[in-house]
């Protein structure tokens, strides 16, 4: 056993788990925070995705014992004042149908708008190509990332326009 | 379906205050006998103006908690901001409660509406009473009873006494041009909770002291436990119990997933492998070539095409076993507490699964309450009921609340599997090139068969609705040899119909090919007469096929030439009372196909929700697309080879067409789409293969052949 802190979603945790415990099962187990999901346990499929200090990161692949220190985002910790950009793009194209992946798709979209506000098609084929969807949401999800990108432009172009200099924490694009 | 006797399609259950409750009873499948009263959904309005519909099937992502409350709210004239969903578990109160066969829509759309109207009528009849005025006065709009007056009054207002009245027998139903909430874009209800991570899925289900397990289950299909050392297991941080769960796993407990998962990793199980245990697929396929010559019974029989004379073509075709692999791995969360077991299964049988956690655990079905949770996807999986009987099991040897949780490898290897399958096609065409005779033989292991479920006259029951004759050939025949398998067998999406429509419309295909036809022109050809072909248990008529056919033919633009490069193959087939129709386009890259685009046309009756059909065809099509491409389950030394997404790999966004839909606009009764655009995908990908390569696939996955 070890004790290991960590921020997850802004607070500070200390965990005491075997330091070889992938960070998925801390999260799930330990900390109950059950939106991040197992699908494969091996880094193929993309359920278990969380930010690591930002990064996209298969929480399965990852032992708790790395992220000592770092500071962990799941999905309930992605809007933090309502809903994110992406997760109402997300309703607004009607993605969702078992739902059980998107969570993880959502997270590795938000890690790519923040580091390319209005991605290409390929760019973003290439940064969700790792999370799978057995119902076969893909073309909505592409679709949903172009619209929160273009929200996220709008909402900028409004900040830009109105003067107001508020940070859009929810705004994955425009942070 | 016939029209429902009062008795069975609507009984009041009226507490006293608690307002108006009406239960109503869904029959499930087409073929459903009338049975006694018995309602498997309510309708609760209570005074407090909620209106709360109980689902009784399950959701897997097909839409069912917010297509199905669309129906009755339709009816109802509700406020559909103000419906409120309950998920309902097994009891012994309801219908076949099973979901499956794209049949929730078409079986519960006659007793939904009725229900929604008798409670309509019923609050109407409460408020003209209350108010003293004539009920033609007042109409419903909204969740509200309005009067000409202006006065109105809210359906919780009226409930109580809407309680205490008679239930109309017959209420009259709304017409399709008055419809407000039915046909249209509803946002489905659960969309939220599923993207901000709150959803509860079966996975994710607590239970306060719960432990978790994870089981070694014998690698080999049939094999046993002859011993286990569980030392190094006990040794592992949080490792609470070890112990045989039937014949052939050992459950490994600890206080987290991991802790088991890590106890399994270092438990040492001594295996008898048993009788398969030099198993391998190369024996599987020679046991189906040699059912090709054994005793055949029919599915369908149209003159005699053997004495058609005429020029003879035939093929063979042939598919893999396949396996679900839905995103969530099974799981199921059990408390079983002497007297009394509870179950929290993502589950599509919520009374098999109490049944067979009643069996196993020595309790009657009444000591067993099983709650349904939502599931991460299912495409038949949790059609079964293994998963639930291992944690009741687990649950009673620890004395405690369990979760017992199933890795991806477990998931892939221990799963049950859509059966392999050989196809046999004799042709006979005329001078034209066109078929007089024609038969599809199937040979295929039973499912049902193999689950110890009847097999009349050798057939598999399911085998005739999903193998339906498309065309009205007039000498047809339809055969089928039931074979054995020891490969566990499943109901994956579409079922047989994959396997069926795979062969016959590649088939046509190539009939196309040997008349010199264009395959579409050559498809409507056999479509041109109107005519309905009695199948089964379900009237197939020609002109909703050809319908489906040209719609997805002229907005696919079959009429215009292809950029260079590019490619088409067109498939058509019915399956679970639903036309559909696929126009696939294709560039060949390295030998390989690559699918841009795949235009679908179904006619499904009435749309019930334009969104959700959208939903499900596109997800059928590209879950089609996984299969016809790389979706082969193997067998060595009795064992499955395949384990994670790795080695059996679904489709990725890269890989992914645009696909887009079409309905044929109708106003016949709803069918369902879930399972229905999966089998033309395949065929059309093939044939579109063909046009480019002029290659004629027959065997599946394509990336093998």
């Amino acid at each position: 056993m070890a004790e290991i802190t960590l921020r997850v979603n802004g607070s500070e945790k200390k965990v005491s788990v075997p330091p070889g415990t992938p960070l998925l099962w801390v999260l799930r187990d330990t900390l109950e925070l059950t939106g991040t999901k197992f699908g494969c346990g091996a880094g193929l499929c993309g359920a278990c995705t969380v930010h690591v200090d930002g990064e996209a990161v298969r929480s399965c692949s990852i032992p708790v014992s790395q992220v000592a220190g770092k500071s962990v985002t799941t999905i309930e910790g992605l809007g933090a004042n309502g809903l994110h950009i992406l997760q109402a793009a997300w309703i607004a194209d009607e993605v969702p149908q078992c739902g059980y992946c998107q969570t993880g798709q959502i997270m590795s979209a938000a890690a790519l708008l923040a580091k390319t506000p209005h991605p290409t098609d390929e760019q973003i084929t290439q940064a969700m190509n790792g999370n799978l969807c057995r119902c076969g949401t893909y073309e909505r999800i592409r679709k949903a990332i172009h619209w929160a990108a273009e929200g996220a432009k709008n909402a900028r172009k409004e900040i830009a326009e109105s003067g107001t200099p508020r940070a859009q924490r929810d705004n994955g694009g425009a942070r | 379906m016939s029209p429902l006797s009062r008795r069975e399609f609507v009984a009041a259950g009226v507490a006293a205050g608690a307002g108006l409750v009406i239960g109503f009873y869904l029959p499930h499948g087409a073929s459903s006998k009338k049975e006694s009263f018995s309602p498997n959904a309510y309708l609760r309005i209570t005074p407090d103006n909620k209106v709360t519909i109980v689902v009784a099937r399950s959701e897997m992502g097909q839409g069912v908690r917010t297509a199905l409350p669309m129906i009755l709210a339709e009816e109802l004239e509700a406020d559909w901001k103000q419906i409120e969903i309950e998920q309902a578990g097994a009891s012994t109160l309801f219908g076949d409660q099973s979901t499956g066969g794209s049949a929730s829509i078409h079986t519960c759309w006659d007793p939904m509406r009725k229900a929604g109207a008798a409670a309509r009528e019923m609050l109407l009849t409460s408020a003209a009473l209350t108010w003293g005025v004539p009920r033609s006065s007042c109409t419903a709009e909204g969740g509200r009873i309005k009067h000409v007056s202006g006065r109105s009054a809210s359906y919780g207002e009226l409930s109580v006494k809407a309680g205490t009245l008679p239930i109309p027998t017959d209420p009259p139903l709304k017409q399709a041009k008055d419809y407000k909430i039915v046909g249209r874009r509803v946002p489905r209800l659960d969309s939220p909770a599923k993207v901000k991570g709150e959803a509860v899925f079966g996975i994710d289900f607590r239970v306060p002291g719960m432990k978790f397990a994870v089981l070694s289950r014998c690698p080999t299909m049939g094999g046993k436990v002859s011993s286990f050392d569980d030392n190094e297991s006990k040794k592992i941080s949080g490792v609470s119990y070890t112990g045989k769960v039937g014949d052939s796993a050992v459950a490994v407990v600890a206080d987290s997933v991991w802790g088991a998962m890590e106890g399994r990793r270092v438990l040492n199980v001594a295996w008898d492998e048993g009788p398969n245990k030099d198993l391998n697929t190369a024996a599987v396929i020679a046991s189906l070539k040699q059912g090709a010559s054994k005793k055949r019974s029919s599915l369908y029989s149209a003159g005699d095409p053997a004495r058609v004379t005429g020029r003879r073509i035939s093929a063979e075709y042939q598919l893999p076993f396949m396996a679900h692999a839905p995103m969530e791995p099974g799981n199921c969360t059990a408390h079983y507490q002497g007297s009394k077991c509870e179950v929290w299964a993502p589950t599509q049988v919520p009374q098999d699964c109490r049944d067979a956690v009643a069996t196993a655990v020595g309790l009657d079905p009444d000591q067993v309450k099983v709650n349904v949770t939502l599931m991460g996807g299912a495409f038949g999986r949790r059609l079964e009921h293994d998963y639930a009987v291992e944690a009741a099991l687990v649950s009673k040897a620890i004395n405690g609340p369990v979760k017992v949780i199933w890795t991806r490898e477990d998931d892939m290897r221990c799963s049950t599997y859509r059966p392999a399958s050989l196809h046999q096609l004799f042709g006979v065409v005329d001078g034209a090139g066109y078929p007089i005779g024609l038969t599809h033989r199937i040979i295929a292991p039973s499912i049902s068969g193999q689950k110890g479920q009847p097999t009349p006259n050798n057939v598999d029951p399911d085998l005739p609705d999903e193998a339906g004759p498309v065309y009205g050939i007039s000498n047809y025949s339809t055969d089928y040899v039931m074979t054995e398998t020891p490969v566990p067998l499943g109901w994956m999406r579409s079922v047989y119909a994959l396997q069926a429509a795979f062969a016959l419309e590649s088939f046509i295909d190539e009939l196309a090919v040997a008349a010199g036809k264009d395959p579409l022109e050559y498809r409507l050809h056999l479509l041109a007469k109107d005519q309905d072909l009695q199948y089964f248990t379900t009237t197939w008529h020609t002109a909703r096929m050809r319908g489906a056919l040209q719609l997805a033919a002229e907005r696919a633009g079959w009429q215009k030439p292809l950029p260079a490069g590019r490619y088409r193959g067109v498939a058509c087939f019915g399956c679970f009372a639903t036309y559909m129709a696929e126009v696939v386009e294709i560039s060949m890259e390295n030998d390989q196909p690559r699918v841009h685009r795949v235009v679908a046309a179904v006619d499904c009756g009435q749309v019930v929700n334009p969104g959700i059909l959208e939903q499900q065809i596109q997800g059928g099509v590209v879950f089609a697309l996984a299969n016809a491409l790389r979706a082969k389950i193997t067998i060595e030394k009795g064992r499955i080879v395949q384990g994670n997404f790795d080695d059996y790999a679904p489709l990725r966004m890269e890989e992914t067409p645009l696909v887009e839909v079409y309905a044929v606009p109708s106003g016949e009764v709803p069918t369902g789409v879930g399972e229905p655009p999966v089998p033309p995908l395949a065929p059309a990908l093939c044939n579109a293969i063909y046009a480019a390569t002029k290659k004629r696939i027959r065997s599946l996955p394509i990336l093998n052949s």
